[in-house]
């Protein structure tokens, strides 16, 4: 398109004397009209972003040339066998313990809805307990449960189940438990916040249509839900897979036990825990990316995502 | 209270299709409907009329169990609604058999509510296929039949958010209808539209009425109402005022609450 401003606009069009009426001023409102509009120079935020980029710069030279970082003992461990074997345990320990946490969340979500009042406070207890208790302090708990109940059984009349409570609680096992249920009582939470951000009016139609309770929670509201639980709930997974680096404590050989164990035996410190931190973030991207992904799949019925085909469609109905 | 004077489009003579009684209902102290009683008959269409907070919508709400009334019973077809009578005492009846009664009654609502997360097509097959059992095929060909009753048969895919409210309410009518229910209920259908979409959705209220579907319509379109409509009943501080045939409310309400309000919105 031509830019009628750039040859109209002389250098401040005089103004006339007759201000505000008369055909010379309507020409002077013209000429105004027609100067094109020049962005406002942010002057202060050009120096800042300045002063960003150069300090980016100079941080990531420092950590490449950084002699301390040892990159090369990084890389020649970053896919050794133990490396690799503690990276698939924080995956599997995270996953098992994410996959409990969900499960239980949306019970105790349901639960602190119920009209049922000892449900519901149970469900209140339930949170208040697994949130009150530092994650550290239930994971050894957890792991010396033995302890405290050194049998576990199922009594049934005519006999039951009985085992060594040593038996069934491996480390890795008290680590799923410990990170699972407190992960759990925090989602939890979320879960309840996004069933009640879920309109009453969705419940009420498909009551209206004769649908059963289970059917109305399975197919309209809980679907619904999840479309908003998704990013605190990725918030959530995220914190869990760097809070298992916890099980070190206990001797679950996770990805930081593993590393831990080479550096004590060759004092390569920095490097072997660049080894763990690149991975972490590795993990961490993936798990964004699915997020992302996740999010837009969930979104497609929203309204800001309507293609323009579609919205040009409408607007011709 | 309820008048039995046979109106034009009656139909069959034998007895309503729904009948309430004594029904009451209240929120916190306040009671909203006093011992309210209408009669329905098959293919009738019947308009509730009155105030905002006159007890209008709750008494739809309580016809098809949204609401649970405190007292009076509904029976739809014969059947009593919410509940069944054992040994002289009225038990409510367990969620999943108030879920089938509630097929037969149909309802629109003022915000449409469709499902947010299902095209207009999932919309509308849902409770047919997963709540009576239909085959996916039947259905999906009955919902297509019905969204063109509608004039909406090409937004099958799209999703209730790309829809104008106009076509959103249209395509919740087609979904109430693909549970061939036995009678609509309106809530307030037209009150969430955009002037200019109000006709649109009245005009597919009008051939369903015309069709023989019996409705009852809660509306502010006191036009439409005394156009469309065989019966009125209108509502004051929860107890139906006045009753009678929708062409008298054009030659003056006997009431004079009900002529207050005519002269105000007419």
């Amino acid at each position: 398109m031509a830019d009628p401003g750039r040859d109209a606009a002389a250098p401040d069009p005089a103004e006339p004397a007759s201000r505000g009426t008369g055909a010379a001023w309507d020409e002077h409102l013209a000429q105004l009209a027609a100067i094109p509009h020049a962005r406002r120079l942010h002057l202060l935020r050009a120096l800042l972003a300045v002063v960003l980029v150069a300090a980016s710069v100079r941080l990531v030279w420092s950590i490449v040339e950084n002699p301390a970082f040892e990159w090369a003992t990084v890389r020649s461990y970053f896919f050794s066998d133990p490396v690799l074997t503690g990276l698939q345990n924080t995956i599997t320990l995270t996953a098992l313990s994410m996959a409990l946490a969900l499960v239980v969340s949306v019970l105790i979500a349901n639960m602190r809805l119920s009209d049922n009042p000892v449900l519901r406070a149970a469900a209140g207890v339930y949170v208040w307990f697994f949130r009150s208790i530092p994650l550290l302090v239930l994971l050894i708990l957890w792991f010396n449960i033995s302890l405290i109940y050194p049998t576990f059984s199922i009594p049934l009349p005519g006999g039951g189940w009985s085992w060594e409570t040593r038996d069934l609680m491996t480390a890795y096992w008290s680590a799923v438990l410990a990170f699972g249920l407190q992960q759990a009582a925090y989602t939890s939470e979320i879960i309840r916040a996004s069933l009640l951000a879920v309109p009453a009016g969705q419940r009420e139609a498909a009551l209206a249509l004769g649908m059963p309770p289970g059917q109305i929670f399975r197919r309209i509201v809980f679907p619904q839900a999840m479309k908003i639980a998704v990013p605190p709930v990725s918030n959530d997974l995220i914190n869990l897979l760097k809070a298992t680096a916890l099980v070190a404590f206990i001797s679950v050989p996770d990805l930081l036990y593993s590393v831990q164990q080479i550096y004590n035996r060759t004092f390569e410190v920095v490097p072997l825990l660049m080894v763990a931190t690149v991975w972490y973030m590795i993990l961490v991207s993936v798990l964004s990316l699915g997020q992302f992904y996740l999010e837009r799949w969930l979104g497609r019925s929203a309204v800001a995502r309507v293609s323009p085909r579609a919205r040009a469609a409408r607007s011709t109905t | 209270m309820t008048t039995l004077a046979t109106t034009p489009t009656g139909g069959q003579l034998d007895g309503p299709l729904i009948s309430a009684r004594g029904i009451s209902k209240s929120f916190g102290g306040h009671q909203v409907l006093h011992d309210v009683s209408l009669d329905v008959r098959r293919g009738e269409a019947v308009c509730l009329l009155g105030r905002s907070g006159s007890g209008k919508s709750t008494f739809l709400r309580c016809l098809n169990l949204l609401e649970r009334a405190e007292q009076g019973i509904v029976m739809l077809d014969g059947e009593l609604l919410g509940h069944h009578v054992r040994r002289g005492r009225v038990h409510r009846l367990p969620a999943r058999r108030e879920a089938v009664q509630r097929q037969q009654l149909g309802m629109v609502f003022q915000q449409f509510n469709l499902f947010a997360h299902k095209t207009v097509l999932e919309n509308v097959i849902e409770a047919p296929v997963k709540v009576a059992g239909r085959s996916r095929r039947e259905a999906g060909a009955d919902a297509v039949g019905l969204l063109e009753r509608v004039g909406l048969a090409e937004k099958v895919d799209a999703y209730p958010g790309q829809l104008s409210g106009g076509q959103q309410q249209r395509v919740a009518i087609a979904r109430a209808l693909a549970m061939r229910p036995k009678a609509l209920l309106f809530d307030e259908p037209t009150s969430a539209l955009d002037p200019e979409m109000v006709n649109e959705v009245l005009q597919v209220i009008r051939d369903l009425v015309v069709g023989g579907m019996t409705t009852i319509i809660v509306t502010h379109e006191v036009g439409f109402a005394r156009e469309v409509c065989d019966r009125f009943a209108f509502l004051q501080e929860g107890r139906i005022v006045e009753e009678g045939p929708a062409r008298r409310l054009a030659e003056g309400a006997e009431h004079p609450a009900t002529r207050d309000f005519l002269s105000k919105v007419l």
